[in-house]
């Protein structure tokens, strides 16, 4: 018999009678969304911003992080030319990336995090690879609670997507906290409010 | 070495012990304030237990379907019934593929297979990027807790270490220094890695995909970089539906750190062109242990910690102390199932005070299986001598009015005449950490004469 026979039949003679799988209503008013949005997301080490167009943080970006030849756009809408100095598919050239710029897809205002699917990375580790990570988000698009985020995407639209909350930490030494573990070292969001 | 020697042995260094305690409860306590910050927490828990209890009641169907669900999106299924297949398993794809850089992030399930032991003997070197197991793998130590993992050490251990095998200045403690020069190491690592090994934390039956959770982002840095990724996971990982992940995501992070959310809540389906992707699926016991009613529970496990957490035991004992990949509470009541005579002393290293199932994000009856264990365990006659004898010795005197006043009276006697028996640490281990009492006479010396007195 295989292993997975093995463990099959041992499951099936083993488990409880069935129990019944209830549902639950997680609906909730919610008073200000986007205040709590940036509240927690500030509280868990990223940054915020409220902008009226894509040129904001363009300039924004540039103002911070000068060097264009080392940002990454994946923004669709977004005036950039990218360097054609870094291959995308390569890892040691990914790994010179200094700022990425993509678009995450829904805001969840009670943890601060951001659904990014694969779509908006080209490249899986991108968001993660990069030194500093910008994330722009419509505005209209925080929902109160990770049950209404779920409700609003898919997770099986693309192979891969991702919750973002905040710069990659640790506090593996001493319970220490420490910005920059592997990932991103700084996220700064930018809410379009267009 | 049992439970209660390895403390004892933990416990010498007191200043230690006192940090030990007082930083997972400082851990616990900002469990409390996110817990206290959901306005549905007691609902959640609820449901997260109902979601566990329902899937594990159809554990082999929902099995079946995950697996037929991933199969679709691309990703190879294997089943391993034991640690060792899931060793082998893993070594096969390694050796097919000629692999000689493997990068692995946080997995209990690895640690409690052995794997990297499995894997040194055969030549193969993982390098674990997870940051506290990188500190307690460089030191040829296993994790102490399973979130975080080098939590019995202090920053002056990490820096000794890190200048031992990292090359940072001697002397350096900083945190901020330390964890730098590990992300320099390990970025190295992950640009050359080809295998990346990572764990799950939810895979779910509805889609065929898995979810990670990290904060430091060195699962997605494995798993993107690498061309062949393998993800283990225990049969109890399954969930029924994506909507479930909702409410499990917002108990985890808040139950473990008191974080809102882990940085990362990564969720793969299929892998990228011209990536293999894997999922090697592990029993070793877990269907054992759902035939076993009264333990069953166990396996709606998240491996949040929480119970390591506010454990009085465990912050005073470290989790060295119990000698197997997952301590604690959780550890105590899943270790005895894995090997009963080996763990006989894990559900002893508890005070019952019932803590650990009050924090438990997905309501496992902890301390009543602590407390269920500790009579199979007497039963199947794995109890130590002094207990057994202590416990005969206990039925006599307490079944027996005349020779339970009389021992009464005894030990008031030794206690008043001959004190230094009883502060004899040696003799009476219950002194070692406490004071003994006055002894005046007995509450029935005392209410009978009270009684005479009205």
């Amino acid at each position: 018999m295989s292993a997975r026979e093995k463990i099959l039949s041992a499951v099936k003679g083993n488990k409880p009678e069935l129990l019944p799988l209830q549902t639950w209503d997680w609906s909730r008013v919610e008073t200000d969304v986007r205040d709590t949005f940036i509240k927690t997301l500030q509280g868990i080490g990223g940054t915020v911003s409220i902008v009226k167009d894509l040129q904001q943080v363009k300039q924004r970006v540039l103002e911070v992080h000068g060097d264009e030849k080392r940002i990454i756009n994946r923004v669709a809408s977004l005036d950039w030319k990218n360097s054609d100095k870094i291959e995308i598919e390569n890892s040691t050239s990914m790994e010179k990336i200094e700022v990425a710029i993509i678009e995450g897809q829904i805001g969840v205002a009670e943890n601060g995090a951001i659904w990014v699917p694969e779509d908006a990375m080209g490249n899986r580790a991108l968001p993660f690879i990069c030194q500093h990570l910008v994330i722009v988000l419509s505005i209209n698009k925080i929902v109160p609670t990770m049950h209404q985020a779920y409700a609003s995407i898919d997770v099986t639209a693309n192979g891969f997507g991702v919750f973002i909350a905040g710069p990659s930490k640790t506090a593996d030494i001493e319970q220490s906290l420490v910005i920059g573990a592997h990932g991103a070292r700084s996220l700064a969001v930018f809410l379009l409010d267009s | 070495m049992d439970h209660s020697k390895a403390a004892e042995i933990f416990n010498k260094d007191k200043a230690r012990t006192k940090w030990h305690d007082e930083t997972l409860w400082m851990v616990r306590e900002k469990r409390d304030k996110a817990a206290h910050s959901v306005p549905d927490w007691e609902k959640l828990r609820e449901a997260a237990s109902n979601i566990k209890s329902h899937t594990l009641s159809n554990l082999d169907e929902y099995l079946k379907t995950f697996e037929d669900k991933a199969k679709k999106n691309g990703i190879t299924v294997h089943w391993a019934a034991d640690a060792h297949d899931h060793n082998e398993i893993v070594y096969s794809i390694i050796r097919s593929n000629n692999i000689q850089k493997i990068v692995k992030s946080k997995s209990m399930l690895t640690e409690e297979c052995h794997m990297n032991e499995f894997m040194a003997s055969k030549g193969i070197d993982v390098i674990d990027t997870d940051l506290g197991e990188r500190i307690v793998q460089f030191r040829k130590e296993h994790p102490s807790h399973i979130v975080m993992p080098a939590i019995h050490l202090k920053r002056e251990d990490v820096g000794e270490t890190f200048h031992q095998h990292l090359g940072t200045e001697k002397g350096a403690t900083d945190p901020q220094y330390l964890t730098e020069a590990a992300r320099q190491h390990l970025r190295d690592k992950f640009i050359a890695s080809e295998l990346a090994i990572t764990g799950v934390n939810f895979a779910i039956a509805e889609t065929g995909g898995f979810v990670v959770c990290t904060n430091e982002g060195n699962a997605d840095m494995g798993a993107h970089l690498a061309s062949i990724h393998i993800a283990c996971m225990g049969i109890e990982k399954i969930i029924p539906k994506m909507e479930h992940l909702g409410v499990f995501l917002r108990l985890l992070a808040r139950s473990a750190t008191g974080q809102p959310i882990t940085t990362y809540s990564s969720h793969f389906h299929k892998p990228r062109p011209n990536q293999q992707m894997h999922i090697v699926i592990v029993d070793n016991g877990r269907s054992v242990q759902l035939g076993r009613p009264d333990f069953r529970n166990s396996l709606k496990c998240i491996r949040c910690a929480a119970c390591f957490n506010t454990c009085p035991v465990y912050r005073r004992s470290g989790g060295h102390s119990y000698h197997n990949a997952v301590a604690g509470p959780i550890g105590s009541i899943l270790a005895p199932n894995l090997n009963m005579r080996e763990n006989a002393d894990l559900p002893f290293a508890s005070t019952l005070c019932g803590s650990c199932t009050n924090v438990c994000p997905v309501k496992i009856d902890l301390h009543d299986q602590l407390w269920k264990w500790r009579q199979v365990l007497m039963k199947e006659g794995y109890g130590s001598l002094s207990k057994k004898t202590g416990m005969k010795m206990m039925t006599t005197v307490l079944s027996n009015p005349g020779i339970y006043n009389f021992m009464g009276k005894l030990g008031r006697g030794v206690l008043r005449t001959i004190p230094w028996i009883a502060k004899s640490k040696m003799l009476n281990p219950w002194y070692k950490h406490r004071e003994m009492p006055v002894a005046r006479g007995s509450f029935k010396e005392w209410y009978v004469g009270r009684r005479g007195n009205r």
